[in-house]
């Protein structure tokens, strides 16, 4: 329900949603792209970043809370704990479980590998379970990998490593069908035909979606797969330091039980790194959209044994997280409700860009749009600009957002907003760690034996922006992939002596820098106590 | 200036904002959550809870994530609740009305009550898809259920001891693997993928230099 502060503005995007339907915005060019981008996006915010000092990434920049995660202490010194007391002995280890875990999971256990998988929360609290508009794939007869390619190739700035995102999509059509194969419904018309769209950034639609619970729907399926399977699950156990073998390659973790804190170690051949994303390290103070682990643990992990990052400076701000009403600030509203044909407008009702733009760009132009240009509303906790959903039941017929955006229609009809009838309020929100640990494309660090990565918490696919639906992939692609060859890798390896001397190292080289600090990490959860 | 209420957790009081959600309101009042949160946006079903507003006879259902707190409400978490999920092969399976009564019979002991519709946090009617399930229904199941997020409150008031959630999981992946209409272009572009149509394509994409290739993207042809 808004009340009398928004009306007018409210009434004059009524008045202009006939013509703003009508009107074909264009799309920028690479420079107004790049002007914009240096003006306005987060990532360009010099004053926002730290330089590393430590460890493998050392002099490269990242934003203040990671550097101070990345800087931190251990959560235990390597005399706490004895590395003879194995509690888990397996071949893979998974750490993770979402949609990477839980793929990566699968595979090893089809290859005859032992798996065990520990998560923090519970399998499925992750931020696949909250992708909502879909996943990408070429398959249609229009559509090429090599098409599909060129979009990512550019959407992510010439920056992803080729290697990596040839594999993307390549292996994107079969990435759908093992979903489909497993039981996970997609959208299709009565002849089998998927019932695809844009996102920002595409030039095909090549958007495969299961409503806009396509993430949830794929990840309960995965989960129930593993159940299925008899994969053991230990959740609310989160892995807190990794160990090495005398030979200094990965080989397992000490975990700490999250309710009684008590610590373990798992032995494992090798070890899969799926622990996602990083939304709720509220980077620069935004809002997330992100599930409430999501706190960089991998990227800690990994750096402290000497795993390398790669773009760890580039975050994803997703255009359209809620900035109305205050109890659903930062949540998202899927890519997909501009797919459907609502386009974002300004608080006189004008029509401001291209609803498809690429998510770094679309983010900017909304942030000039609330700053500079000051054509944002007031919200009372901030500006915002419009997304005009009533577009999409007159463009696509009565009933379009019941049927496609389900979740988007309850979640506002919680608050007593009709997206049907009324448009919604929307600003940047923290989406996605478009950076991370740097992989070969057989899932394994480039510097650490044996410690393979997958999900988000790699960095290097997608270059530094990732189009929207290539997140839901990467996680299938990459955590079948290093599910496989951990799998693969295990059975030829022996594992060492186990050793936790890399702790020593790491305060050693943290005192040579001079660096002062109580920090500890990994950081395992926000706290959002009395606040 | 901010309106407070009263709200009672686990019985005990705590004076909170009134515009917080359940979850916040915890949060606010000083519980560091390590269960019963997850996605805090209405997608994993980890915060289910139940609560009653004083002097009303009626016991409500609803997720902490996606409610306001009320004056004088009394809150009880669940934060996990002991579903029945039976093992299965889903390439072994057949999407017969038998396979129901194999994994989970006890649907057939389903008395009307509907309490679990009413209990739905999302507002679902279960009793229906149940229904549907019985009957072998399991496209009907599929799309009724389709939006649960497991998080179990259906069973925690069920008096036939049906876990509904995972049901209704069950059905979704029978109807997405053998019942859904199968995908032909899916199928020929993995084939084409496989036989090595696109390698050269790609290859020659990545070997191409980054001028050439900003060329190509800057000049796409966008379907419409």
């Amino acid at each position: 329900m808004y009340d009398e502060k928004f009306k007018e503005s409210l009434k004059a995007v009524e008045a202009a949603r006939d013509e703003n339907i009508a009107y074909e915005p264009a799309r920028m060019t690479a420079d107004e792209k790049d002007q914009l981008l240096a003006a306005y996006h987060p990532d360009y915010k010099k004053s926002e970043f730290s330089t590393l000092r430590i460890g493998p990434n050392k002099g490269e920049q990242v934003p203040h809370e990671l550097a101070e995660m990345l800087e931190a202490h251990s959560r235990i010194a390597a005399s706490d704990i004895s590395l003879d007391d194995v509690k888990y002995d397996v071949d893979v280890l998974i750490i993770g479980g979402g949609g990477a875990g839980a793929s990566a999971a699968i595979e090893a256990d089809n290859a005859g590998a032992n798996v065990l998988v520990v998560t923090k929360l519970r399998m499925g609290d992750a931020n696949t379970m909250m992708a909502e508009g879909g996943i990408q794939a070429a398959d249609k007869p229009n559509d090429s990998p090599a098409i599909h390619f060129v979009d990512a190739f550019g959407g992510g700035h010439y920056a992803a490593k080729r290697e990596l995102l040839a594999k993307l999509v390549c292996d994107a059509p079969e990435a759908i069908q093992w979903l489909s194969g497993l039981g996970v419904e997609f959208d299709k018309t009565p002849d089998g035909t998927m019932i695809t769209t844009h996102g920002g950034g595409t030039s095909r639609k090549r958007m495969h979606a299961a409503k806009d619970y396509s993430g949830a729907e794929i990840m309960r399926t995965l989960r129930d797969e593993v159940l299925n399977r008899g994969i053991p699950v230990v959740d609310f156990t989160s892995a807190i330091e990794l160990i090495l073998d005398e030979n200094g390659k990965a080989a397992g973790a000490v975990l700490m039980n999250m309710e009684t804190h008590e610590l373990m170690v798992a032995r494992a051949k090798t070890v899969i790194l799926a622990t996602g994303g990083a939304g709720r390290m509220h980077y620069q103070g935004f809002p997330t959209s992100n599930h409430y682990g999501a706190t960089a643990d991998g990227l800690v992990l990994g750096y402290r044994v000497g795993a390398k990052l790669l773009y760890a400076d580039t975050l994803q701000y997703h255009p359209t997280g809620a900035a109305f009403p205050q109890q659903i600030f930062g949540a998202l509203v899927t890519e997909k409700v501009r797919s459907l044909g609502a386009k974002l407008v300004n608080r006189d009702g004008k029509v401001f860009m291209h609803p498809l733009e690429t998510r770094d760009v679309a983010a900017a132009s909304i942030i000039r749009e609330c700053s500079d240009r000051k054509e944002g509303v007031d919200t009372g906790d901030g500006k915002a600009v419009w997304l005009d959903t009533p577009m999409i039941e007159k463009i696509g017929g009565e009933g379009t957002i019941e049927k496609r955006i389900p979740a988007m229609m309850r979640m506002f009809a919680s608050y007593g907003i009709d997206i049907r009838r009324e448009p919604i309020l929307v600003y940047p929100t923290l989406h996605y760690q478009n950076g991370g640990l740097d992989i070969n494309v057989d899932g394994m660090s480039t510097t650490v034996e044996n410690l393979f990565v997958a999900g988000e918490a790699v960095g290097g696919i997608h270059g530094r922006n990732r189009l929207m639906g290539n997140s839901l992939l990467d996680i299938i692609v990459f955590g079948r992939n290093a599910g496989q060859n951990a799998a693969a890798t295990a059975s030829k390896t022996t594992v060492g002596k186990l050793t936790l001397e890399h702790i020593n190292r790491f305060d050693k080289e943290r005192e040579d820098a001079g660096i002062k600090t109580d920090a500890v990490s990994p950081k395992l959860l926000p706290d959002y106590r009395r606040k | 200036m901010e309106n407070m209420v009263q709200i009672y957790l686990f019985g005990k009081q705590y004076t909170v904002p009134d515009n917080l959600t359940i979850m916040r309101a915890m949060e606010y009042a000083g519980y560091q959550l390590v269960r019963g949160c997850g996605c805090r946006n209405g997608f994993c079903g980890a915060c289910a809870t139940i609560y009653r507003i004083k002097g009303d006879r009626e016991l409500k259902t609803c997720l902490a994530c996606q409610t306001k707190v009320e004056n004088n409400m009394y809150v009880a978490t669940l934060p996990f609740f002991p579903l029945v999920k039976q093992v299965y092969d889903i390439e072994k399976i057949k999407p017969t009305e038998q396979i129901m009564m194999q994994l989970y019979p006890e649907i057939y002991a389903c008395v009307g009550c509907n309490a679990c519709t009413k209990s739905c946090t999302q507002g679902l009617n279960v009793m229906q898809y149940i229904a549907y399930a019985q009957r072998g229904e399991y496209d009907k199941c599929a799309e009724e259920s389709f939006d649960c997020v497991m998080c179990g409150v259906c069973s925690s008031r069920c008096p036939a001891g049906i876990s509904h959630p995972q049901v209704a999981m069950l059905a979704r992946r029978l109807n997405g693997k053998y019942l859904a209409p199968k995908c032909g272009h899916l199928e020929d572009r993995v084939k084409e993928i496989k036989d090595g149509t696109f390698t050269e394509l790609i290859e020659a994409l990545m070997g191409k230099p980054v001028e050439e290739l900003k060329e190509l993207y800057n000049n796409r042809d966008i379907e419409k």
